[in-house]
Parts: C-alpha cells; structure tokens; sequence
C-alpha cells in the first residue's frame, strides 16, 4: 500500500517534469530551426530591396514590400483599435463600474468576440468589401484587423484599469474633478505601463495573423502608398513564397519568417521592458 | 464612449447577421443538414457537401486537444505546486513567446520539423506510408499552437486557489499528490473542463498553421495519416476563385458561419459551466 | 507547573531569508490542557504553530532549525514520516477551509487516509466526530450536499469534525474564531473545553479575553521573541515582564 502510494507520486513527478521539458524544449526547436534556417539565406538585399520582375523564380529582389506593408497595417490597426477601445474600457471601469451585471454581461460578450477564429473575421471583411463593391486595399485590411484585435485591446486594458482601486477614483472626486477628467487623468496615468502592453500586445497580434488579410489587403510587390491600394504582409509573403516550387524562393521563406518571428520578439521584449519602467511611478497601495 | 461599446457589443450579432445573408442563397437552396452530411465537393456542378471538412476539422482539434491538454495539466501542476517562484518567472516569458509566434511561422516549422518526421519516423514506425501533410501533422502543430493558451488559464487558476486548502489536506496526512489528486484538481475542475473548452474553440478555428500541413486533400480521412481539409483552410484556399463559379462565394460565407457559430457555442456553454460550477 | 508536557521545544530558529521569524523559542506545551499562544500579529504565532506540523516544508523558503520533541521524538527530524506526524494533530484554520468534496466525504476523506476501509465503520465514525464537533444534529439530513453550502460557522466545525477524524493527539488552531460569528465562536469555544480531556489544545488567538477564558497555560511572543511563558493566572494576574503588562493593559501599539 505505502509503496504503490511511494510509485504513483514519483511517476506523476516524472510525467510532470517530462512535460515542463517537453514544451520548453519545443520551443528551443522552433526557434532554433527558425534562426538556423532563416539566418543562411538572409541578407541585406531581402530587407531592403522589393520584389523584382521573376523574384519568384528566384530572381533578385526582397520583401521590403511585406515588412513595410505589415508595419503600416499594424499600426493603422493597432491605432484604429486603441481610440475605439480605450474609450470602451475607461466607461466600463468609471461610469458602469456599480452596475456589476451590465460590466458582466460586456466582459463576457468581449470574450466571446476575442473566441471567434480571424478567418472569420477575414470572410466577414470580403463579404462587405463585395457588398460595397471595394477592391483589396491596405484600408480594408486595417479595417478588418482592427476588428479582430479590437476585444483583445479593449479586454487587456480592462484587466489593467480593473486594478485601479475605487478609493483612488474617490479621492479624485472629492478633489472636485468630474467623472471624464477622473477618467482621463487618473485612470490612464495611474495604469500607462500597463495601457502600453495592451498595445503593443495587439500590436503583435496584428501583425502576425494572416486569415483575416487573406481576404482584405492583397498582396502587392510595390511599397504601400495609398490607403486604397493593396498592400504586402510579411504572413502573406511567407505563405506565397514557401507554396513556390523554387527552392531559392522557399529559402527566402525562412528568412521572412525569421524577420516576422524577430519583429514579434522584439515587441514582445520591448512591452515587458515598458511594464518594468513605468512601474516605478506608480503608485503602490 | 457609448458608440463605440455599442459597436463592440454588436459586433457578434453583425458578424453572424452578415455572414448569414451572403450565405443565404445557399442555405436557401439546399437543406442546411444536406449541406452538413453530404459527403460530394463539386462546386462547378453545384454540389457543396461540407461533411469531409467538418470531419477534418474535429479530427484535428480532438487530436490536437488530446496532446495538449495532458501536457498543459501536469505542466501547470507542475510549475505551481512543485517548483519554485524563480522557475514560473522563467516559464512565463517562455510562454508569451510561445503563444506571440505567429500562425503562418507555426506552419513553416511544421513543414521543416513535423512533416519530415512524420513521413520518415513516425509513419514508417507504425507501417504506414504517408507524404508527411497529415492530419496528425495538423493536430500536432495545432497543439503545440494551443498550448501556452491553455496553459496560461490553468496557470493563473491554480495559482488562484487559496494554499490554506493545501495545508486542510496535507494537516490529514495526505501527501502532495494525493493533495493534487483529490483537492486540487476537483476544487479546480470547473475550470479547468473551462480552460480546455476555450483551448478547443480556438483549436478548431484555427487556419494558417493547419492549412500549411494537413494536406488539403477533399476526401474522408481513413487514418490519421491521411491527408484532410478543414473548414478554415477550405474558406483561405478559394477565396480566389469565387466569382468565377456562382454560389461559391455562398458557399464558402457557409463555412465561416459554421466556424463562427461553433466558436459562439463554445465559449458560451464554457461561461455558463464556469458560472454555474465555480460555487462548489 | 509539574504538568506532562506533551511538546517540549527548544531552540527553534525561522529564517526566511535575512528575516528572524523565530528567534531560539523555547515552549512547552502540558498534555491534555489548553495552551493558548498570544501576542500582537506578525509575532511569529502563526509560524510556530506551522512548524508544529511540518507545513514549514511548503515554504521552500523558511529555514527551520532546533528541536520540537514530541512524546520524545524530535519531529524536526528529517527521517520522521511527516504524513503520520500530521495525523497526530488535527488543524484549524482562521478561515474555514472544507475540501472541495461533500459533507459526508469531508470527514469519510480523512478516516480513508487514516487507513479506515470498511464503509460501515466509515458511516459511524463520521457520525461521531460530527456529533463531537456539535454539527451532527443541524446537518443529519444534508450530508450529500456540498461543503460549501454550510454557512462559515458551520464549515468551521466541519473542519473541527475533519481534524479529529484522523484521529490526533493535538488539535491546532490558529484563531479558529477570527472569522466567526458570536455564536459559532461560542461553540467552538465550549467544544474545545469538552475536548481538552482527551486531547492537548495549542491555540494561537489574539483576543484577550477568549485566551482568560480558555488557557490553562499561555504564551506570550513578541516579534518572534517568546517574552513570557506559564500558568494562565501567573501570567494574567501578575505578569513579570514589562511587555506583558502593556500588552495586557492595551497600552500596547
């Protein structure tokens, strides 16, 4: 009895720690094959040069097109999405902030929405842009992105202003200021570190989903240059590249995608290091 | 501010009303449990059956989900209950990679890693010959993909419950497994059935990764080996070619209402468990 | 003062990190008394009280060293089976903490872990402690239900109930009335008079007057320090040392 007791406890432990290992050591591969495939077909014509006639047979040229394409419509979202959703989250968390079921009932619908899949989004996107007879543009692509990161933002800003405590509003109160000042003033100051990881956290989901620009941006080899024409996107040009039949062109896959897996990184790095920063001014209760 | 909650607030019903109408003129034509379970894609001749992707695509999550969520369980139990503070502060950022590495990257390094490996090792291992873009191949990246989803949620409610409940089970004389085993794991149950309910939405809307691997193939899966179609693959393929066939572009809005609808169901059936079960 | 004592320790250190949490505590505790450990919060009550069962070992952390003897075996030894040593004590948390389980299994759980296999066995030991915690009689009826479902005061004595199911030596509580009702404290108390028989009670409170009511022996800390230690009338009515005037008379901050 004691003994099979002894057995069953070390063989979970095993299983346990064979399963940290197991997710820790995929993803050491991931980002080593990544790096290592990527690196030897880099260099600096790929991020600094477009498309020219026949790149996709292997001639010269690179993906400046994409990586430009993909920041713009990252930001243009990224922006779209922040003055929607910044005024969504402060009214939940100043005006609504008594009315526990009607806040209940918003979080949830938000959760619901950030569930939905972004090809989804992508068919939803192409369905209108047919309906009002548009054409594949950089404005229906941060249209529809904006969409899709939209409950992502509003909902990880929300978890941020959730922690400001109500004292705080009050005491802004008392010191005679309304309720859209207390808003603006204390809640964004009291909670920025926290604002700029939402951000960028959005950010990174934008510029990495290809399913919902599928449909909406296109795909171009020129730079973008009006927000009515199709635009470039690093997932994209990853996509169309690695379904050549070329080799040399395959190759040049791996390299974008260690430009798309690099730009992420860095935001990533970059947020977590805005979150240490700021956290000094805040207040600590 | 009020626009804008409105707009959130209506997106899903936008959504599902949008998508309903261009698929209108399909379902208006053909019985909605004829477009589900007939098994012919022929679009040029106007015969949609959605039945071999459907099927794609519950293989795959099932698949998928089947990996993942031991992994995620005995890892989450693992980094709250056995390590110390100094291994989850490592686990974390190792996580948000994880979950911060794109769709269409997953697939790339599914191409070089999972699909070699299968069609040289695993597949020859279990006497079948297979290409490499499988459903399994599809599954096991989109479960590496789900992974730090899910992980994450199990993380923060492991973390939520109280160490006091610890100390009740372990002052009998319990020992830590046992703690984890008859505690734990019930006192987190709701939960965690919740964690893998979301983990399973997202598994099965998913479309880059898998559509870069599973082979695209229109036909019912025999094994796991074989190759398949799944719903969002099937809607990032055509979208090209819709105009040019009538109906196709119902067709496919068809699909994206199946997926929205699924998603919806999900995550709601998964709020009301949490709700009602996290009273125990 | 030529009681048995039950537990004897002596020379106890906590360290979490450069923290002093127990600084070289010597207590004893006399068998089949009431011993009641005081003091203001973040003195170190708590801790002693964890070490008694080894919970200690969770905290990775805390560095335990001394001697806790125990009907002479020291219980900081690291050969000890610390899931019997737990089972010689039952314990009692500020908050009630029931197990995610049903009334019944509550109680079934430990006798389980205890060794106890036979169900009719199991059915009449879980009435008793359930009559000996003063619950029985208001909750014969919901032994299917939820744990959860009880209000606190309630769940309080389940938890009572469940400590002595494994059938201990020592009961723990660590102010086991703190987030009680008057009336379940009341019970609570009047059980423990009850029980004081047959098992040796350590409780940490820092209610005064719960301490006059219940000690037989009283320990007073102090930032870690055990300041004063003895009978509950030598220690009430004439303390000896300076910080246990004050913090008798409330003059203490």
């Amino acid at each position: 009895m004691r003994l099979s007791r002894k057995i069953e406890e070390c063989f979970f432990k095993v299983l346990m720690i064979l399963s940290t290992c197991f997710i820790l050591l995929i993803l050491a591969i991931i980002i080593y094959s990544i790096f290592e495939k990527g690196i030897r077909s880099m260099s600096w014509e790929m991020v600094t040069r477009i498309p020219e006639g026949g790149y996709y047979y292997g001639k010269g040229g690179g993906i400046l097109n994409a990586i430009l394409g993909s920041l713009t419509l990252a930001f243009g979202a990224t922006i779209l999405a922040f003055f929607l959703g910044l005024p969504v989250a402060l009214y939940i968390n100043v005006f609504l902030i008594r009315h526990k079921k009607l806040v209940g009932l918003i979080r949830f619908l938000l959760d619901l929405i950030w569930g939905i899949p972004s090809i989804v989004y992508g068919a939803f996107g192409f369905s209108l842009m047919v309906f009002f007879g548009l054409q594949t543009s950089l404005l229906a692509g941060i249209l529809t992105v904006s969409l899709f990161i939209l409950p992502i933002m509003i909902r990880s800003m929300d978890e941020i202003l959730r922690t400001v405590p109500i004292g705080l509003q009050e005491a802004a109160y008392a010191l005679g200021s309304n309720k859209s000042e207390t808003a603006f003033r204390i809640f964004t100051r009291q909670s920025v570190s926290g604002i700029i990881t939402a951000v960028l956290l959005s950010f990174g989901r934008a510029i990495g989903d290809a399913a919902s620009v599928l449909f909406t941006a296109g795909y171009t080899d020129n730079l973008p240059n009006s927000l009515l024409e199709p635009v470039a996107t690093l997932p994209l040009s990853i996509f169309f590249q690695l379904s050549s039949p070329v080799p040399e062109v395959q190759a040049r896959a791996y390299a974008s995608a260690l430009v798309l897996t690099l730009i992420i990184l860095l935001v990533s790095l970059f947020s977590r290091g805005v979150g240490k920063r700021y956290h000094k001014t805040k207040i600590n209760f | 501010m009020i626009i804008s909650l409105l707009v959130v607030a209506f997106l899903p019903f936008l959504l599902f009303l949008g998508l309903y109408l261009k698929s209108f003129l399909l379902i208006h034509d053909y019985s909605i449990i004829d477009l589900i379970f007939s098994k012919v894609w022929r679009p040029s001749r106007g015969q949609f059956g959605f039945y071999p992707f459907i099927v794609g695509s519950v293989w795959v999550t099932i698949l998928a989900m089947l990996i993942s969520a031991p992994v995620c369980l005995l890892t989450a139990i693992y980094v709250t209950q056995y390590t110390r503070k100094w291994f989850l502060r490592i686990m974390h950022p190792a996580i948000d990679i994880l979950a911060g590495i794109p769709s269409v990257v997953y697939g790339l390094w599914g191409i070089l890693v999972i699909v070699p490996f299968i069609s040289e090792y695993l597949g020859p291992w279990f006497g079948v010959k297979t290409m490499g873009y499988s459903i399994i191949a599809a599954a096991f990246v989109l479960a590496i993909m789900i992974i730090p989803f899910i992980l994450n949620i199990l993380i923060e409610i492991f973390r939520a419950i109280p160490t006091e409940l610890k100390e009740a089970a372990l002052s009998l004389g319990a020992t830590p497994w046992q703690t984890i085993k008859h505690v734990l794991v019930r006192k987190a149950l709701p939960g965690i059935i919740a964690a893998l309910g979301f983990g399973l939405a997202r598994a099965f809307g998913e479309t880059m990764a898998v559509l870069m691997v599973v082979g695209n193939v229109v036909k019912l899966p025999k094994s796991v080996f074989d190759p398949g179609y799944t719903l969002p693959a099937l809607i990032a393929n055509n979208y090209g070619e819709v105009l040019s066939i009538p109906k196709y572009d119902s067709a496919l809005m068809f699909a994206a209402l199946l997926l929205l609808a699924v998603s919806l169901f999900f995550n709601l059936i998964m709020h009301f468990f949490i709700v009602k079960y996290n009273k125990f | 003062m030529d009681d048995l004592m039950k537990i004897q320790i002596r020379g106890l250190n906590v360290f979490a990190g450069k923290n002093h949490i127990l600084k070289d505590v010597a207590v004893d505790i006399p068998k089949n008394k009431i011993t009641v450990i005081m003091g203001p919060s973040g003195c170190g009550k708590t801790t002693l009280l964890k070490c008694l069962n080894r919970l200690t070992d969770l905290y990775p952390e805390l560095k335990v060293s001394g001697q806790i003897m125990i009907d002479d075996n020291n219980i900081l030894d690291a050969r000890e089976d610390i899931y019997k040593l737990r089972q010689q004590m039952g314990l009692l948390s500020q908050r009630p903490y029931p197990l995610p389980m049903t009334i019944y299994n509550n109680i079934a759980y430990a006798l389980k872990l205890r060794g106890i296999k036979k169900r009719r066995e199991i059915n009449k030991l879980t009435v008793h402690y359930l009559q000996q915690a003063g619950l029985w009689d208001e909750i014969r009826t919901r032994l299917r239900e939820p744990a959860s479902r009880l209000s606190i005061g309630q769940q309080q004595r389940l938890c009572l109930a469940r400590g002595l199911a494994v059938n201990p030596e020592i009961i723990l509580a660590d102010e086991p009335t703190s987030a009680l009702d008057p009336i379940s404290s009341q019970v609570i108390e009047e059980t423990f008079l009850k029980l004081k028989h047959d098992y040796t009670i350590v409780l940490v409170t820092h209610i005064l007057r719960q301490a006059k009511r219940l000690a037989d022996h009283v320990v007073f800390m102090y930032l870690g320090d055990v300041i004063e230690q003895g009978n509950v009338s030598a220690v009430f009515d004439d303390p000896k040392m300076e910080k246990t005037k004050q913090y008798l008379k409330g003059t203490f901050n």
